[in-house]
């Protein structure tokens, strides 16, 4: 028993479709609760107010809008090495979900900023890095689009995946030094911040939990999105291919 | 140096179209590939000079020895025909131009820019980048294509120039060049539609 | 290798060429910042070394889509991927003729565009560093870009759209080299990232360019 043997697209459509139903409303689940347990059953944070509670939607989004891309450049890496077509289409699949995740951080960035610092956008490094990052999603989702060729496609998505993901390192720490920004650092993971040592920046336990339980809705949400477009373009891929069929036996 | 095929399988865009493939070429030798539009002669000749990887098989004996020509000739239109083969000459490391000029009437226009020769003209310079490969097999698509009678025989006597020294050729043409060689059917070779069930990594 | 080179650099010269058209557009754009902004001198001269890095990039970007792209329709590309030059060495040379037709005439032209927006004293030497530095890297990964986009019929937008991501980082250190200069700041820091930018992608990219090549000459 290997993983790999989910590389078979009929394998991978057959297992991902029974765990399915069970992954949406489990997703569905902890985003619910957490959003209402965050929402209505948590006070006020002393200095920011009730905006802080856009939390519960901008940190998860922000963090998946990263690990989106960490997860295409790995299954690019996949699809170049062992040459399994499903890694290639995940990688497919999963670009719009990042793109949209880096759009609802930048969105709910903006609607916390405008009553926390006063404006709806700052050139802050963080806030401009995702914005970097989305062009690179814009980037990498165009070039899938514009192959008509499959193979040819993935090919060079993924290596337009690769080398983009240096340059949006790169990116990263350029804009860094390019400008010191307004953004707190990430907190939520520092221990110090989490056991309340760090009084700056701590998250208080009673939002922390609430908006673990939204991290984790928001991962098996994506990774319910992504397993489903992934069926969907694995099927588009089938159809393309009996249509070349077609054509080749005529 | 002779080229030995055995057992290729080859693909375009992803879909097998000839499979089952062997054949040797042997120096002094030349080989005529037929088959209707479509067939696949164009992905075997870009197969063998090495543009594309083959499904299956084996080939051997085209590392660097090849001197490939496809359906354009790559030549720069605001180069002289001399400036062109030069060109040429030198990333094949080989110095004289002077005997492809002359093996296809080309001196009279080696100072044209080759934006203002007619297409047979062009086809002529392109055939003749050959001569300064230094390579000896040559893999030529549709050499003949707007050709006229005269060139054409120029372009088999340039053939049989080459095979007289130890080359050989493999042509893909619809056309008799009065070559004394082989000729290869291609259709047999048809690649069968794979199986519809077998639903693998490929998808077909 | 020196003969593509020459062959390179006499098509750009020749008529049609495009040699100096990404010099008139870095001109237009020079002379269309003051038209746009405004023509007062402080302002002029706070943005100077921005829009002279940005100008710069825009027309490398510009001249892009010829790189590769005549050589791919004509087929020299196919016939360049069998002769005996391997397809990294042809997409280096490509680039060093794109720096040299493209690149350098921007750095020599952009103290002569300074005086019009009224760049510092202090800047004129450390655009011309920046850019020197900088436009090699401009040009290897726009080889990059043209690569990946060569087969395409439409590429040329699409190839912006690919491109300009993976130049922010040299243009963030450049224009930083640059504006840091012209303002008599230190410009150590900058300036290390940006050469160390263009030689790690001078190194590494030309492997890339070409095993994409590779995928599009199928």
């Amino acid at each position: 028993m290997s993983i790999w043997e989910y590389a078979n697209p009929k394998k991978f459509i057959t297992s991902t479709e029974r765990v399915l139903p069970a992954l949406w409303a489990a997703s569905a689940l902890c985003i619910g609760v957490g959003l209402i347990w965050g929402f209505f059953f948590t006070g006020d944070e002393a200095r920011q107010g009730a905006t802080v509670k856009i939390i519960y939607l901008h940190v998860p989004a922000a963090m998946l809008a990263i690990n989106t891309w960490v997860m295409m450049l790995v299954t690019s890496l996949v699809w170049l090495v062992r040459r399994h077509h499903v890694s290639a289409l995940a990688a497919r699949a999963a670009a719009p979900v990042g793109m949209v995740m880096t759009l609802i951080a930048l969105a709910t960035g903006a609607i916390w900023g405008q009553p926390m610092w006063g404006t709806w956008w700052a050139w802050d490094p963080r806030l401009t890095s995702f914005l970097i990052l989305f062009l690179f999603y814009l980037g990498y989702i165009a070039l899938w689009e514009a192959i008509e060729d499959p193979d040819t496609a993935a090919d060079l998505t993924s290596f337009l995946c690769l080398v983009g993901s240096v340059f949006a390192l790169l990116s990263r720490y350029a804009v860094n030094f390019w400008n010191q920004g307004l953004h707190q650092g990430a907190s939520i993971f520092r221990a110090e911040a989490v056991i309340g040592t760090d009084t700056e920046e701590k998250v208080s336990n009673i939002f922390f939990y609430p908006l673990m339980l939204c991290i984790v809705g928001f991962v098996l949400l994506f990774v319910a999105l992504v397993l489903y477009r992934t069926g969907t373009e694995i099927r588009a891929r089938r159809i393309k291919a009996l249509m070349a069929r077609e054509r080749v036996a005529a | 140096m002779s080229l030995v095929i055995t057992d290729l399988c080859i693909a375009r865009g992803g879909i097998p179209v000839l499979d089952g493939l062997s054949f040797t070429l042997e120096p002094g030798q030349a080989l005529i590939l037929r088959g209707p539009n479509g067939s696949g002669k164009t992905t075997l000749l870009r197969t063998i000079a090495g543009l594309q990887p083959p499904i299956s098989g084996q080939m051997e004996g085209g590392e660097d020895t090849i001197a490939y020509a496809g359906h354009s000739d790559g030549i720069k239109p605001t180069l002289t025909v001399t400036e062109n083969l030069t060109f040429w000459a030198s990333v094949f490391g080989t110095k004289s131009i002077s005997n492809a000029l002359k093996a296809f009437d080309l001196e009279l226009l080696c100072d044209r820019p080759a934006g203002e020769l007619s297409a047979g003209q062009k086809r002529r310079l392109g055939l003749s980048r050959m001569l300064v490969t230094g390579r000896p097999i040559w893999v030529l698509d549709e050499p003949t294509v707007s050709l006229d009678v005269k060139s054409v025989a120029m372009f088999a006597t340039a053939v049989r120039a080459h095979l007289g020294q130890g080359g050989s050729a493999l042509i893909a043409t619809h056309i008799d060049l009065g070559l004394d060689c082989e000729v290869l059917e291609v259709g047999p070779f048809k690649a069968k539609p794979p199986a519809i069930e077998d639903f693998d990594g490929g998808f077909l | 290798m020196n003969a593509l080179l020459l062959r390179d650099l006499r098509l750009a010269l020749r008529a049609g060429g495009g040699f100096g058209l990404g010099l008139a557009f870095f001109l237009i754009l020079t002379v269309m910042v003051p038209l746009s902004v405004g023509p007062q001198p402080a302002l002029l001269a706070s943005i100077a070394p921005g829009v002279l890095w940005l100008g710069a990039l825009l027309a490398c970007l510009l001249s892009l889509d010829r790189l590769l792209a005549l050589d791919w329709e004509d087929g020299s590309l196919d016939l360049l991927a069998t002769a005996p030059l391997p397809l990294e060495s042809v997409v280096s040379i490509k680039a060093l003729a794109h720096w040299i037709t493209t690149g350098l005439p921007l750095v020599l032209a952009a103290p002569v565009l300074g005086v019009l927006l009224n760049l510092p004293v202090g800047g004129f030497k450390w655009v011309v560093i920046s850019l020197l530095l900088g436009t090699p890297a401009l040009s290897v990964i726009g080889t990059f870009g043209a690569a990946l986009t060569v087969g395409l019929k439409r590429g040329g937008l699409l190839m912006s759209l690919l491109v300009m991501p993976l130049y922010l980082p040299t243009l963030i250190f450049g224009a930083e080299v640059a504006r840091r200069g012209a303002i008599g700041m230190e410009v150590q820091t900058p300036l290390l990232m940006l050469a160390g930018i263009s030689a790690a992608s001078i190194a590494l990219l030309p492997f890339a360019s070409a095993a994409v090549l590779r995928i599009n000459l199928r």
